[in-house]
């Protein structure tokens, strides 16, 4: 019979210490903005985001002129003092509409994405964690709403409930539902096969408790990138729904009708298209930015899979 | 003895597989009595772990099937509706498991992760789990218990993350601990301040526990008796010491002289080589259809082995309440 050699019976040696931790947990919040700040880029972007913000929130106060302040003897001028972004075709001071306008695209960027957020999150956690059925019908409901191209999808919505501001929110929010439950039904599957979540099951914790408690929090990053990636894609959507005449109405200031109304003018007044497309694409890339910003702080393994996650 | 806490009666799990149905356990049966230590050993894909998380409830509903008697102070496991169940997670049985470093939620710190386990089955306040939580980590030994509970799961070492797991699974005082290789992922040392704060609790609360394990110095160091699994099927039981000194399933004398060979060097001076066992277990897919070992058994003693199953039947020395128990044909002398 062989000498059994018992755990205990290990030659005398200095007892090592403990080993100390191999894997870092994903970093919590605190660590996250500080590692956020360390990256340049990100870090700008979302400075210029904040401002871009709070242009929204005091645009009334910042604004030299009222929204629709008309002087005829000003239509279409050129860049000047009195004028920094010049005037359109009914005399109206640019920088005071792109100001203005920073409301109407914020707000239905930020609502949209909430909407698809909440809904998609939902449908992605669910079809996640329950699995079977329940994934392949929430899934094939969310490949239907997928194959409509999302203006299209849009387009029809607003067709149906008809133009404003409300339906482009709407709109808008439906078009994203798709792209978050993929990516959190995703995300789900991986934290759900994960030991703490069987542990957690064996003393016996309930459903509801594994979903918010520890299925969520740890599939929450690749959700947080989506959602700054998709602000710029609900910013971008609202311009062209509003270029298209199915997002706010005239005379109410929007980037995206500024860009329509100017069509005309273009190749008299070059500042009418430039300001309020240069608003667009600073606010569009620094979302952007910040959203990739955002994924090399929270998840770098996820860059390959978050590469073909927007639209 | 005492009423068991936990009877095993023909227990058999299949997995749906892409490649066919894998038969995972093929008919299992024990008893862990209160206090008591049954080991559970065998290779990889023996079957050990999904035996135990089929006994919890923790196999995926949609690709298994599980059939059987498992009664725990009395009542069938498998036969409990979802929310029951539950409700036994915890009181019942508490499980530990193989690596203390995935098996702690990262995001939550371990008084939450202690207190959640402790709100999930009884009614007290936060404050009052929370002291009860402190009360649970300086009972497992972790130094300076009032701050440990703040920390995250990285901040502890394997060690002391693996004594939280431990903490969690006793926090409602179970009737059956699992530990599911509990000391393998862990360095020696840590191993058997694991394996004495396991002994000790089990002894000041009368708990039964089934240890998994491939590690026999595991095995001769704390069980009571033994269950050597393969193929999904039991080869062999009984006490420790008939097991280990008595082996008379080829496959359990194959696992004993695997073990690092720690005499005396031989008279050269050279040592004896590491006996292996050639050769890989059965898919669980495509068993054979007699001895689960028969492909890779050096013995072959008898010529039924090939097309029947032996059945296991009382072997050699043993009480009639702790028989040993072989499946085999092989006898005592053919080694």
């Amino acid at each position: 019979m062989t000498q059994l050699p018992t755990p205990g019976a290990v030659p005398a040696e200095p007892p090592p210490a403990e080993l100390p931790p191999t894997r870092t947990a994903r970093p919590r919040w605190r660590e996250t903005l500080g590692l956020l700040a360390r990256n340049p880029t990100a870090a700008v972007s979302a400075l210029v985001l904040i401002a871009i913000v709070l242009v929204a929130v005091f645009d009334e106060t910042l604004a030299p002129d009222g929204p629709n302040e008309q002087d005829q003897s000003r239509a279409l001028q050129a860049p000047s003092w009195g004028h920094p972004f010049g005037t359109d075709e009914l005399s109206r001071d640019i920088l005071s509409r792109v100001l203005l306008g920073a409301a109407t695209s914020l707000r239905v960027g930020f609502l949209s994405v909430a909407f698809a957020l909440v809904v998609g999150t939902l449908i992605g956690l669910l079809a996640g964690y329950y699995g079977r059925w329940v994934d392949d019908v929430l899934m094939r409901v969310m490949d239907m709403l997928f194959a409509f191209p999302a203006v299209l999808l849009a387009i029809a919505i607003v067709a149906v409930r008809g133009a404003g501001p409300t339906n482009a929110i709407l709109a808008i929010g439906i078009v994203y539902v798709p792209i978050f439950a993929r990516v959190t039904r995703a995300s789900v599957l991986g934290v759900r096969e994960e030991v703490y979540v069987r542990a957690s099951r064996s003393v016996g914790a309930s459903d509801l408790r594994l979903i918010t408690r520890h299925v969520l929090p740890n599939a929450a990053p690749p959700i947080i990138v989506q959602t700054s990636i998709s602000l710029a894609f609900a910013v971008l959507a609202e311009a062209a729904l509003s270029f298209l005449g199915l997002g706010p109405q005239r005379p109410n200031p929007s980037w995206g009708l500024m860009l329509a109304d100017s069509r005309g003018f273009i190749d008299q007044a070059w500042w009418y298209s430039v300001f309020p497309g240069l608003a667009i694409v600073l606010t569009v890339l620094c979302f952007n930015l910040l959203g990739d910003g955002l994924r090399d702080v929270l998840d770098p393994r996820q860059r390959t899979l978050m590469a073909g996650g927007g639209r | 003895m005492s009423a068991p806490v936990l009877e095993v009666e023909d227990l058999r799990v299949r997995l749906r597989t892409p490649r066919g149905t894998a038969h995972v356990v093929n008919g299992l049966d024990y008893t862990v009595g209160p206090g008591e230590t049954v080991a559970v050993v065998g290779e990889s894909g023996s079957g050990k772990s999904v035996s135990v998380l089929a006994l919890m409830g923790l196999l995926p509903s949609g690709s298994a099937t599980v059939t059987g008697r498992a009664l725990l102070q009395g009542e069938d496991l498998l036969a409990m509706s979802p929310d029951r169940l539950r409700r036994v997670r915890g009181p019942g049985m508490g499980m530990v498991f193989q690596d203390p470093m995935t098996s702690l939620n990262p995001v939550l710190t371990v008084g939450r992760q202690l207190v959640e386990g402790i709100r999930a089955h009884q009614r007290v306040s936060k404050q009052a789990a929370r002291a009860r939580a402190v009360e649970l980590l300086a009972e497992v030994g972790l130094p300076d218990p009032a701050r440990a509970v703040d920390r995250y799961p990285h901040e502890l070492s394997g060690g002391m993350r693996q004594r939280v797991m431990i903490a969690i699974a006793l926090s409602n005082s179970p009737a059956l601990l699992v530990a599911d290789e509990a000391t393998t992922a862990l360095d020696v040392t840590v191993q058997a301040q694991i394996i004495d704060l396991v002994e000790r609790l089990q002894s000041e609360h009368g708990t039964g526990v089934i240890w998994i394990t491939h590690d026999l110095g595991v095995v001769a160091g704390i069980a009571d008796r033994v269950l050597v699994m393969y193929g999904g099927r039991c080869v062999e039981d009984g006490t420790v010491d008939d097991v280990l000194d008595r082996p008379r399933h080829p496959y359990t004398r194959g696992l004993l002289g695997a073990l690092p060979d720690l005499a005396e060097p031989l008279a050269d001076g050279s040592r004896r080589d590491l006996a292996t066992i050639p050769g890989v277990p059965p898919p669980p897919t495509d068993l054979p259809p007699g001895c689960v070992f028969w492909p890779r058994c050096p013995v072959r003693g008898d010529a039924r082995c090939e097309t029947e199953q032996p059945p296991l039947t009382v072997v050699g020395s043993g009480s009639a309440a702790l028989p040993h128990r072989a499946a085999t044909w092989c006898g005592e002398d053919s080694r």
